[in-house]
């Protein structure tokens, strides 16, 4: 597996990270080189394992349909950088 | 046992006693570890002290104590790695994105210390959500290592992540620290700074509130100065909790208890997959004293193979960046943490505000992730990791049929020079090497100090268990800690 | 064999090709993974834990009624329930979606293939395929004009639980689409799994469109996202066909895309957001595990069902004898069908459907009502018919009945009493009505001779005569007979 330029840009705004022009050359050169080391995963013969879900055996628990939480606005926008009225504030969103 | 002068120095079995017995209070005990940590700044091991929080805590703890109330670990000073909520004080994961963040909740692990009575001293430093093998990533700067090489100045690192937690249990700057561990962030920053590290089975320690990295494979742990002291901390972290799906509902024995047992009749698997080309002839030398030692006391050393050893590293280099991938998108700087100044629309938002608060590591971790989840790239990579995952978790339980707990060594080197290998990310992941496996399948690992090299400079073992069976690793650890017999400690030279 | 449906174009009949995806809002008291409220119309940020925030370290836990509310609606849909069930993590970008994700499930849903009955006007019924149900978090809400340059994020509504019902593309009109989603609201109403109340947002559809010309390959389809009212899908269909329809004959290309059906203009047009083409990296959510369902929970579901509305309208035509248009009209809303069933105790059936149909419906609609919030009970409309029976009233007394309990209450029989309104079915007074009007108008009863049609004035007369109160049809007949006037007149 190998990257290019264009997908590292790709990637990178996948990932909502900006990526100034003079890092994706580097980004590329390190993501590569990680990549190239992974490559050795592909020698092993994988047919029929399943893939790892849970690391221990248990069912999911599920809980009792109650109301525990909630009712404190506040609290919820407390870190918020920019809120109003207890709404969080981004920039217009255009639909 | 005469306890040292100097509180800083006890263990905290020792404290534990000492404060039961009245010797000392609570306060005079917290009142030395502040002033440690304050004489303790070029070692950069917290990022937020408390100390106010501290004493005031320390004081009702003293109450309890004259009461007769007395918790488990009543009055007893510990420091809180950077990745665990702890309500009304700054949380930052070691991250610019967070660096303003106060939780309004604790998380159930600190949560579950508190309640048994103990004392936070403050939030100590790692790498940068918990992305690294030195603390080299922090927002915060690195963490310098206590121990320092025979006849050198150099500043060393100590491990990573849990970089903070191990210098400041190092450093006296606390009784024990809260870690967490999901590539080895535990078990090698205690090999390297002389200390007890614990990783328990995956799911033993509730993850809430723990700041998230690689959901399958994150674990709290104690970084303590002994294995007493770390099974004292597990047995009171430890708990099912109902609001954390993948807490396992499973009694937490007295780890205590059965310390002591010894390891006659137990057979210790030693795996040939873990000597690794290249490693250097003193780690070698010591997993084979560790054996020898075991042997002595009355195990049965028995040959072992992981077969898929040598892709345990690319395994986890795929899984834990995808989790991670996904985990850190909720930093958006919309409703927490670091917002860009001057932007023009909420892409661009989404995009300065996580490059400006996002150092390189995890920005490199991110963008891995992002792409094995990919389209066209799912199954060849994260896929197949996670059956390879399967095959790795086999091997362990296939072994486990002939042993009941294995030894390896903790790290391919000792603490290494500040700077000295973060050019080269492969490089550094190569720390993972030996503790990496037991986070894939699950399994609980210790990490108990052995020997020192001929620099001077500290080298642990590795224990690795059945899951759940953290009694069995701790006796074993004792048993390596007793025969090691490592008294070494570093020279105080940050006390100017 | 289905009738087909095709629409005409200037190179001959085209096909439509349809199929939906419904988001229905579960009915609970928290939401699918959080302990907060899921109430609609709750202050901003007030329903929200610090796990719907996605706030740090923060973890999901499943809600065991959320899970058995899927099951239940994937048994009203007579579909596959999957025993295991795997949640997936959508992974994207949006300033209400506060994790970056959206816990949903991809590849194992919760319930399978399954299928919804519909009944159309002309009496025909059609089956259309589900594909499947699965569970999901709803987003949060974001306003748009508080604020010239700001949105303003609410997460209320981030978390709730969402079944998303998606549908085989089996409907070919805009009728049968209205129609099955209409089905579709009446069946998770039936199972209290869901209020399909698409004013408030907890049903909404997203319909696809496409087009073909009669045994021709399936086109290029259209998405209409978030047609949130009853009223427009059929609207929205047809312009969107249409749209097609005509972009192909006039040689161009359906571009697959996403449109939004505007309300006001009638039209749908694409939406403003680039079309940058999405990909959700799916992978299991690592904070769940796969969720397992026992037989024991899904047997005591499905003992635990309601009668469903198809087997109500068999029901109602089999015990009834009723029509199976009007037996259909009934079942579509459950307290409808318990109204007439209640009315069924005290009256006939078929005369009870009429009544129902003629009288209360046109009421309500008049009214802008319901019938939950309808004045008149079941049982007082039985009673209302019992007298229509029994002859106490004419059946023009009856609405003038029904008219006075409407507006002021009060029991049927007790009106009739206070106010006189029984009716005069004694023969001696009816003929000295009778013989007042004959001879008061002997010119007319000339007339009646020749057009024996006139018997309806006689009786009109007759009826002024006794205040409205005599007995229609017996002054019909002793008219009749009177005047010597042949049967047919």
């Amino acid at each position: 597996m190998s990257v290019d330029k264009d997908t590292v840009r790709r990637i990178a705004k996948l990932a909502r990270i900006a990526l100034d022009e003079e890092r994706v050359e580097p980004m590329m050169n390190e993501l590569n080189q990680i990549f190239a080391w992974v490559e050795q995963l592909g020698e092993v013969d994988v047919a029929g394992v399943p893939p790892m879900t849970s690391v221990v055996e248990q069912r999911l628990r599920m809980r009792d349909d109650a109301v525990t939480a909630g009712g404190d606005a506040e609290a919820i926008t407390a870190n918020a950088p920019l809120s109003e009225d207890h709404f969080f504030v981004v920039p217009k969103v255009v639909e | 046992m005469a306890l040292p002068a100097d509180p800083t120095l006890f263990t905290l079995a020792d404290a534990r006693d000492a404060v039961t017995a009245k010797r000392i209070s609570s306060k005079e005990l917290t009142g030395a570890f502040v002033k440690a940590i304050e004489d303790a700044r070029p070692l950069n091991a917290f990022i937020t002290e408390t100390p106010e929080r501290a004493l005031a805590m320390a004081e009702v703890s003293d109450a309890r104590l004259a009461k007769g109330e007395a918790r488990a670990l009543e009055g007893l000073p510990l420091a809180i790695k950077d990745l665990f909520c702890t309500k009304g004080v700054r949380t930052t994961a070691g991250s610019r994105i967070l660096s303003n963040f106060i939780p309004p909740y604790e998380s159930t692990v600190t949560q579950n210390l508190w309640d048994a009575g103990a004392v936070m001293l403050g939030k100590v430093n790692m790498d940068e959500f918990a992305m690294g093998s030195s603390n080299e990533t922090s927002y915060f700067k690195p963490v310098i290592n206590p121990w320092r090489a025979k006849n050198s100045n150099q500043a060393l690192v100590p491990g990573g992540s849990s970089g903070g937690s191990a210098a400041s249990v190092a450093g006296f700057l606390c009784l024990g620290a809260t870690a967490t561990d999901t590539g080895g962030s535990i078990r090698q920053p205690a090999a390297v700074t002389g200390t007890v590290g614990i990783k328990p089975t995956y799911g033993r320690c509730s993850r809430w509130g723990v700041v998230a990295f690689a959901s399958s494979l994150d674990q709290a742990g104690p970084i303590a100065r002994t294995v007493r002291d770390a099974a004292i901390m597990l047995r009171h972290m430890a708990s099912v909790d109902p609001k954390d799906s993948t807490s396992v509902d499973v009694a937490v024995p007295d780890y205590e208890a059965t310390l002591e047992d010894g390891v006659k009749g137990l057979r210790i698997g030693i795996p040939k997959e873990y000597r690794i080309d290249g490693a250097p002839p003193e780690i070698e030398a010591l997993w084979q004293n560790g054996a020898q030692w075991l042997k002595a006391a009355g195990a049965e050393l028995v040959d072992i193979s992981l077969p898929h050893t040598k892709y345990a590293l690319p395994v986890y280099y795929i899984v834990a960046p995808a989790e991670a991938s996904s985990n850190l998108a909720r930093y958006d700087g919309v409703r927490y943490g670091h917002r860009a100044a001057g932007v023009k629309d909420i892409v661009d938002l989404y995009e300065k505000s996580r490059a400006e608060g996002f150092g390189a590591e995890v920005r490199r971790r991110i963008l891995i992730g992002t792409y094995v989840l990919s389209a066209g790239y799912y199954d060849a990579y994260y896929a197949r990791a996670q059956k390879l995952r399967t095959l790795i978790a086999r091997d362990f339980t296939e072994a486990f049929k002939t042993c009941d707990a294995i030894l390896t060594p903790a790290t391919p080197s000792p603490a290494f020079g500040l700077g000295t290998k973060s050019d080269d990310p492969v490089t550094m992941y190569l720390n993972d090497v030996f503790t990496v496996t037991a986070n894939l399948a699950g399994l609980p690992g210790i990490s108990v100090p052995a020997g020192l090299t001929s620099d001077g400079l500290p080298l642990g073992l590795q224990v690795i268990g059945k899951a759940f069976d953290e009694a069995t690793v701790l006796k074993v650890g004792r048993s390596v800690e007793q025969a090691a017999n490592f008294t070494a400690k570093p020279a105080t030279w940050w006390r100017v | 064999m289905r009738s087909a449906k095709l629409i005409d174009g200037s190179t001959g009949p085209w096909e439509i090709v349809i199929g939906m995806e419904v988001h229905a809002q579960v009915l609970s008291k928290s939401k699918l993974f959080s302990g907060a409220a899921t109430d609609f119309g709750a202050e901003p940020n007030e329903q929200v834990s610090f796990v719907d925030a996605a706030m740090p370290g923060m973890l999901p836990v499943i809600n065991k009624i959320c899970v058995e509310q899927a099951v239940r609606t994937g048994l009203g849909l007579r579909a596959q329930i999957n025993r295991v069930s795997v949640f997936d993590r959508k992974n994207y970008f949006y300033p209400d979606l506060p994790a970056g994700y959206q816990i949903s499930q991809y590849k194992s849903p919760i319930v399978g293939e399954g299928e919804v009955l519909i009944d159309l006007q002309g009496g025909e019924t059609v089956r259309v395929g589900i594909e499947r149900l699965h569970l999901e978090q709803d987003a949060g809400k974001s306003l748009h004009d508080q604020h010239p340059d700001h949105s303003h994020v609410d997460l209320n509504r981030a978390g709730v639980a969402l079944m998303e019902i998606v549908t085989k593309p089996d409907m070919r009109s805009s009728e049968e689409a209205a129609a099955f989603l209409r089905k579709l609201r009446a069946i998770v109403r039936y199972l209290g799994t869901c209020d399909g109340n698409m004013d408030e947002g907890s049903m909404r559809a997203d319909v696809n469109v496409s087009v073909r010309k009669p045994g021709g390959p399936l086109g290029t389809r259209c998405e209409i996202k978030n047609v949130n009212s009853m009223r427009f899908i059929a609207q929205a269909v047809e312009f969107e066909a249409r749209r097609q329809v005509d972009l192909l004959e006039s040689g161009g290309a359906i571009r697959q895309e996403t449109r939004l059906f505007d309300a006001r203009a009638g039209e749908t047009r694409p939406m403003r957001s680039k079309e940058e083409a999405h990909d959700y990296r799916y992978f299991p959510d690592p904070d769940l595990l796969p969720l397992e369902l026992d037989e024991a929970l899904i047997a005591r579901i499905a003992a635990s069902l309601p009668e469903l509305p198809d087997d109500k309208k068999s029901r109602f035509i089999k015990d009834y004898g009723i029509p199976a248009y009007d037996a259909g009209v009934l079942v579509a809303e459950r307290e409808l069908a318990d109204y007439y069933e209640a009315m069924t105790r005290g009256a006939d059936p078929k005369l009870a459907v009429n009544w129902l149909n003629n009288e209360i419906l046109g009421r309500l609609n008049r009214d802008g009502r319901s019938i939950v919030d309808c004045p008149v009970s079941a049982d007082a409309n039985s009673a209302i018919l019992a007298m229509i029976a029994d002859g106490t009233i004419s059946g023009k007394i009856a609405k003038d009945v029904l008219d006075i309990v409407w507006s002021e209450g009060g029991d049927p029989r007790a009106v009739v009493e206070k106010r006189g309104l029984r009716q005069v079915t004694d023969t001696a007074a009816i003929e000295a009505a009778i013989n007042a009007v004959i001879a008061a108008n002997p010119q007319k009863v000339e007339e009646v001779m020749a057009k024996p049609k006139l018997i309806g004035w006689f009786v009109g007369q007759v009826m002024k005569e006794t205040g409205g109160k005599a007995n229609p049809q017996a002054v019909n007949d002793m008219l009749k007979t009177r005047l010597g006037v042949p049967d047919g007149g």
